[in-house]
């Protein structure tokens, strides 16, 4: 039956991982099983400040269409929120919200940081504006562009998602990964 | 654990009950609010009693990075000022240029303007009209319309190259002429939008729940609206027909035959019905300039501030120093102050600029509607739901960048 | 059109507040007056309410520090809507003793201008309700449109000057 429907819509599932199998039976590792779950259901929460946010809009509207890559639905809380995606300036004033979303994401969790603004300050080299939001949280992917097209924004996603598929389980709780929380001051 | 301690108050509690107000804090990253404000708001169960907006979230001093910049450098700042519609922030940039330069802009290039600044103004209003839509729960709009403003980008992206952020144009004119492709993308949005919007118009206008949701949500009265130096539709809501593009002509506007929708109410139905009226109106600006479109040079004679051709620079010594002057912001820039603007998106852009005939301006101070017309906000959702503040928000169209500048 | 205007102004003001009208020119075809700063609100205040010239639109106000970095400054633009007039209004005071009276009685829209003004350029407005930073963070102590303030982040070492031969 579900096969049916699969070949009738084209659907694409997600590629099985390695392993033994038999009748009645299919053996392989937790962290990979995890890892592809975990890729194809990222809940994002967009925190879009200015231009990027407007690319952003675009991105997830009919014509690029962000639901395909199993991100349909956008969290705007962020306690169920894995992936922070920063888009936009992020100006001092703005630097303690932001951290304060992060603080409240539960493990694990990865950062986007989209746009030059996000990544580095951009042309905005001012006195007003962060100069990365990279000095204030860890970021795992930087998309440049001001602002990076919306294929450049699923670009970005999907090595959020390679990421998170092929993590292992014990990162989170190894000495490297609380090492570079500290060096962030967050427990 | 310590013992617990006896919180009964001492004298029982009276039969009237004081009013106690809840603050409920709306933003900087609510959903809701489309950008970065914040609004405390002091809450009587459901109505609000007040409301204190803060702001400066994404402030990236854009007047002074302006005091750094040579006048060609300024235009990509001004897209990012109202990022919807970037293009009209842009040619409102060249035009306080050219009059500061007294510079003769041909006629062809100015209706290529028009088009390009109508064609950003019917994107700027999907954006704003889709998303009251989208507030009301009607997710429809938001998808559908958001198709057509594709196509727009795509125009841009013929012509300029960027889709957003888009430094289209130049000072003194383009760069070159419109393909043939480019023209024919504008014929057939002209041609096809119409359905589209219309199509987008039968889901809302007429719809029950649309206009009962909207209908006296967020009213301003005309005076109100005046005194707070509302301008551009919200203030054409209120049902006062001031707009830029008749009262002070720039980019051959004279020409063209347009009307000027006002609302009566000045509420967020109003709101909601101007912009798509100006959206129809926009269409019939863009037919005359394609149908009407003179023939002639598509940028001005001014070899100090336009860039010479390619193949002349590096063939001919003359076109080489005015490339090295302009790339490098060593043009002489006469002495003058002038004040310019614009319709934008939300209304009257203006660009108040100081030079001292140096490479760069002595003082740039940008005139953003979004800035000026969103203190009144507070006053417009006393007593209102928190469900109407939300609505009446997005039919103000407040962009964050326009607002912290 | 823009010379009448500019007489006409000029003949009222002038009548009105002797000697407080510093100049009259017209830049760029738009009239612009600068005037005593201890008269500037009585004469916004009388371009808006003269039942004549009803200047009664404020388009924009703004500051400025002048070249000498010794005076601060602020702009008025000033807007006739019915017949289409518009009028500059500028104001200069030393930037020792940064004061001037609020327009906010006059327009409500005036508030978060001024409020901006006092953010770039620490000109204290008399009278404001609310006159605090609105696009800084309160903690700042400098008024970073001052030319003396440098624009660039402070925090920055990354941007080394031997990349760019200097």
């Amino acid at each position: 039956m579900s096969q049916e429907i699969i070949k009738r819509t084209k659907l694409e599932i997600a590629k099985q991982p390695e392993g033994l199998e038999g009748p009645g039976f299919f053996a392989t590792k937790v962290d990979e099983v995890i890892g592809m779950a975990r890729a194809n259901s990222l809940w994002p929460l967009p925190f879009a400040t200015s231009c990027c946010g407007i690319e952003f809009m675009a991105t997830m509207a009919s014509h690029y269409d962000l639901a395909r890559f199993g991100m349909e639905r956008l969290s705007f809380s962020p306690r169920q929120a894995d992936l922070l995606m920063v888009m936009g300036t992020i100006a001092k004033k703005m630097g303690p919200t932001l951290r304060q979303v992060y603080e409240q994401m539960a493990e694990p969790r990865w950062v986007l940081s989209v746009g030059a603004c996000a990544s580095s300050g951009g042309i905005f080299d001012t006195y007003s504006v962060l100069q990365g939001i990279d000095r204030i949280i860890p970021v795992d992917v930087y998309v440049p562009g001001c602002p990076p097209r919306p294929e450049q924004i699923i670009e970005g996603i999907l090595k959020i998602q390679e990421l998170s598929r092929n993590e292992s389980g014990r990162r989170r709780n190894s000495p490297e990964y609380k090492k570079l929380m500290n060096s962030y001051g967050i427990e | 654990m310590s013992k617990k301690e006896n919180t009964t108050p001492s004298t029982p509690p009276s039969d009237t009950m004081e009013k106690e107000y809840t603050t409920l804090n709306l933003g900087p990253t609510h959903p809701a609010t489309h950008g970065i404000f914040q609004n405390v708001l002091t809450m009587d169960g459901e109505i609000i009693h007040n409301a204190v907006p803060t702001l400066g979230y994404i402030h990236r001093a854009f007047e002074k990075l302006a005091e750094r910049r040579p006048y060609a450098q300024i235009t990509p700042i001004t897209d990012r000022l109202n990022y919807c519609s970037s293009p009209i922030n842009n040619m409102g940039w060249h035009m306080t240029v050219e009059k500061l330069i007294k510079a003769e802009v041909p006629k062809r290039a100015e209706y290529h303007r028009v088009i390009i600044m109508e064609l950003s103004r019917i994107a700027d209003h999907i954006i704003c009209n889709t998303i009251i839509g989208q507030d009301t729960g009607a997710t429809t709009g938001f998808l559908y319309l958001f198709q057509w403003r594709e196509h727009i980008y795509d125009i841009f992206e013929s012509i300029c190259g960027a889709r957003l952020t888009t430094n289209i144009c130049r000072i003194g004119g383009f760069d070159k002429e419109w393909s043939q492709k480019t023209w024919d993308m504008i014929n057939n949005f002209v041609r096809d939008f119409p359905k589209g919007l219309e199509e987008f118009n039968g889901l809302l206008e007429r719809n029950r729940i649309f206009m009962d949701r909207t209908i006296n949500c967020g009213p301003i009265s005309a005076e109100m609206a005046l005194e707070y130096s509302f301008t551009g539709p919200n203030l054409r809501a209120a049902g006062v027909d001031y707009d830029v593009r008749v009262a002070t002509p720039y980019s051959s506007y004279e020409d063209f035959e347009f009307q000027i929708p006002v609302g009566t109410q000045g509420d967020t139905y109003d709101r909601f019905t101007v912009r798509q009226e100006e959206m129809r109106q926009s269409l019939h600006i863009i037919r005359q300039a394609i149908k009407n479109m003179p023939s002639g040079k598509m940028h001005a004679d001014i070899p100090d501030f336009f860039l010479p051709p390619k193949d002349q620079v590096y063939n001919n010594m003359e076109a080489l120093i005015y490339h090295f002057k302009i790339v490098m912001g060593e043009t002489d820039i006469p002495a003058g102050e002038i004040y310019h603007c614009v319709e934008g998106g939300n209304g009257e852009l203006g660009f108040y600029l100081i030079s001292d005939g140096g490479r760069t301006p002595f003082r740039l101070h940008f005139r953003r509607p979004c800035f000026i017309y969103y203190q009144a906000y507070p006053e417009m959702i006393k007593g209102a739901m928190l469900s109407d503040a939300i609505i009446t928000m997005s039919s103000m169209n407040v962009i964050a960048g326009e607002l912290d500048a | 059109m823009s010379q009448e205007i500019l007489d006409k102004v000029n003949a009222q003001v002038s009548a009105k507040f002797p000697g407080a009208v510093l100049s009259a020119e017209l830049l760029y075809n738009f009239p612009v007056f600068t005037v005593d700063h201890n008269d500037a609100h009585e004469i916004v205040s009388f371009l808006k309410n003269d039942p004549e010239l009803n200047f009664h639109f404020l388009t924009d106000l703004t500051g400025m520090q002048t070249a000498d970095e010794k005076h601060l400054g602020v702009i008025y633009h000033l807007h006739n809507l019915p017949k289409n007039m518009r009028v500059r209004v500028k104001t200069f005071f030393s930037m020792d003793k940064p004061e001037i009276p609020t327009v906010t009685d006059l327009w409500p829209g005036a508030n978060w201008m001024e409020r901006e003004t006092f953010d770039f350029y620490g000109v204290k407005f008399k009278g404001h309700p609310n006159l605090k930073r609105i696009l800084n963070v309160d903690e700042m102590d400098i008024f970073p449109l001052r030319k003396e303030y440098p624009l660039e982040d402070q925090t920055r070492d990354d941007k080394s000057d031997k990349m760019f031969g200097r």
